[in-house]
């Protein structure tokens, strides 16, 4: 985990697990997306990323790109309502930051939100905590 | 539903040695305890240890039992000489596989005494072939007795260029004297020595389904956490071989039912309900070596005649995928704009760092060689027949 990693207790998430970090810059909001510790964790043996698609409209709960692992392919699934405006290139080439450093070097996206982002829909910490021991179950 | 899944006797085990335990026809297994591709990686370069316990042992005693079980299965096994195992085929009427099994003629307990016959069949079919086995009139065999001894005991497959040295501590070098598909009953010299006698032994064989060198052991359920912990601790003192294998070696690694299928695959082992069904038949399987139908009598054989010859028949080939995207079972493979296959199973390859795939193709895209496409969920990805297997062990300290 690099020093740089956000602190997974102050992200947002959703329930397909991907995690949202809001960066308030000075035009709109952008939320940078990844997925969660638990996700990775679950997954294991990642083979393959196709990230979203840069400039692509996205509405919350929208399969916007699929991660591979050698047992399964799992979708990604936007957390929020805007627009993808960047996308981390480097897993690509290193899927293995995802599954180093899942909040810090291997996030996903970044997306603008639109006006209605869709934030109310996602769960705090606390309540994703409760979620992931439900299922590890 | 959890409540109602079988457990094997190493269920406690792996459950609190951090098992990620999953429903598999009925039991609730082990399938990775680490990651599927180091306990891949384990068992291609040191040993992997297996709990296998799943698999059905239905075994037959007395005078009658090869005689019935000639009229069962693809090959004759009367002729099989005690210490034998043999790879067969149990087919329905039309030639299609109801399932694929290992024949045991285990020596007798009484020095020169009757063999004991068992069927290892998969966990999946293991009461459909019981259901099959009282429909061919099995209760009315004579000298036939049937027992299904799947729940009594525990079955561990050791696996890999290291498995000869993990069982050396049980067995002293008893089991390295096993030729490939023998087997014997072993006693425990190191127990027999403690304990001044020692009635205990295991049923071990040089088999497996990794497409390394290794053994299976079948041992009451009463003792199968301490020869699975012993052969785990004659592994912690082990050194994997670093010429082995493509990744960093691991070491020896108890492995599930992940890193098994990763495994057999590379092997390109065919799996029941993937590249073996009630609807493929033998010979478009590969598995022409299995039936045996000169002056043989059992349910399929006629069809099976005709099926031999058959020129149209899809046949099961290997693919190997030039992106990173993951083909799984039953996506279509696609040629000159039409539909020519199907995939049966489909991974990650460790050993090759690249998708592969097994599944039946038309016979004119089936050479090696041929570039077809997989179209995964849409879009299709570029893909070559390659010779079959994905994975062939170095010989050195190979089977004998």
């Amino acid at each position: 985990v690099t020093p740089n990693a956000r602190a997974s207790d102050k992200l947002l998430y959703a329930k397909t697990h991907e995690w949202i970090c809001l960066d308030r810059q000075p035009q709109a909001k952008v939320a940078t997306v990844g997925i969660s510790a638990f996700a990775v964790e679950a997954l294991t043996d990642l083979v393959y990323i196709e990230l979203p698609k840069v400039g692509r409209q996205v509405k919350r709960g929208e399969g916007f790109g699929e991660i591979e692992s050698v047992k399964a392919v799992s979708d990604l699934y936007s957390p929020v309502n805007g627009e993808v405006i960047e996308v981390n290139e480097l897993l690509t080439k290193n899927l293995g930051v995802l599954h180093d450093d899942p909040y810090g070097q291997g996030w996903i996206a970044k997306i603008r939100l639109s006006d209605d982002g869709g934030l109310d829909q996602l769960l705090d910490y606390a309540a994703y905590q409760k979620q992931c021991a439900e299922e590890g179950h | 539903m959890a409540g109602s899944l079988l457990h094997t006797p190493l269920h406690d085990w792996h459950a609190a040695h951090g098992g990620r335990l999953v429903d598999f026809a009925g039991w609730e297994m082990p399938v990775q305890y680490t990651s599927i591709v180091a306990e891949h990686q384990a068992t291609r370069t040191a040993a992997g240890v297996f709990d296998i316990s799943h698999m059905g042992r239905l075994l037959f005693r007395g005078a009658g039992a090869p005689a019935f079980l000639d009229r069962i299965v693809t090959r004759r096994v009367s002729d099989m000489r005690p210490g034998q195992i043999r790879y067969a085929l149990v087919t329905n009427d039309s030639g299609g596989i109801l399932d694929d099994v290992l024949v045991y003629a285990r020596a007798g307990k009484s020095p020169g005494g009757p063999p004991m016959w068992m069927l290892v069949v998969n966990a999946s079919n293991r009461l459909k072939i019981v259901d099959w086995l009282l429909e061919q009139n099995l209760e009315r065999a004579a000298n036939c007795e049937f027992h299904d001894a799947t729940t009594s005991e525990a079955m561990i497959a050791v696996q890999g260029p290291r498995a000869a040295d993990l069982l050396a501590p049980l067995f002293d070098d008893a089991h390295q004297a096993l030729r490939y598909y023998h087997c014997a009953e072993l006693h425990f010299p190191e127990r027999a020595a403690k304990a001044g006698v020692d009635t205990q032994s295991a049923l071990v064989s040089r088999t497996g389904y990794t497409g390394e060198d290794g053994w299976e052991i079948i041992v009451a359920a009463g003792l199968a956490v301490e020869v699975w912990q012993r052969v785990l601790e004659a592994g912690q003192s082990l050194k994997p071989d670093q010429s082995l294998g493509a990744l960093p070696a691991a070491g020896v690694l108890p492995a599930g039912l992940g890193a098994r299928d990763t495994l057999r695959l590379e092997a390109a082992m065919p799996l029941y309900g993937h590249e073996l069904s009630e609807t493929i038949d033998p010979y478009q399987a590969g598995l022409g070596f299995a039936v045996d139908l000169e002056g043989r009598a059992f349910p399929g054989r006629d069809a099976l005649l005709t099926l031999r010859d058959r020129p149209d028949a899809p046949v099961r080939v290997g693919w190997l995928l030039a992106g990173r995207r993951v083909p799984r079972d039953g996506f279509p493979v696609v040629a000159a704009s039409a539909t020519v296959g199907h995939v049966t199973s489909g991974t990650f390859s460790p050993t090759l760092d690249a998708p592969i795939a097994m599944g039946y193709s038309q016979r004119t895209f089936a050479t090696p060689g041929c570039e077809v496409a997989i179209d995964i969920r849409g879009r299709q990805e570029p893909a070559r027949v390659v010779a079959l297997p994905f994975y062939r062990r170095s010989t050195q300290g190979s089977k004998k």
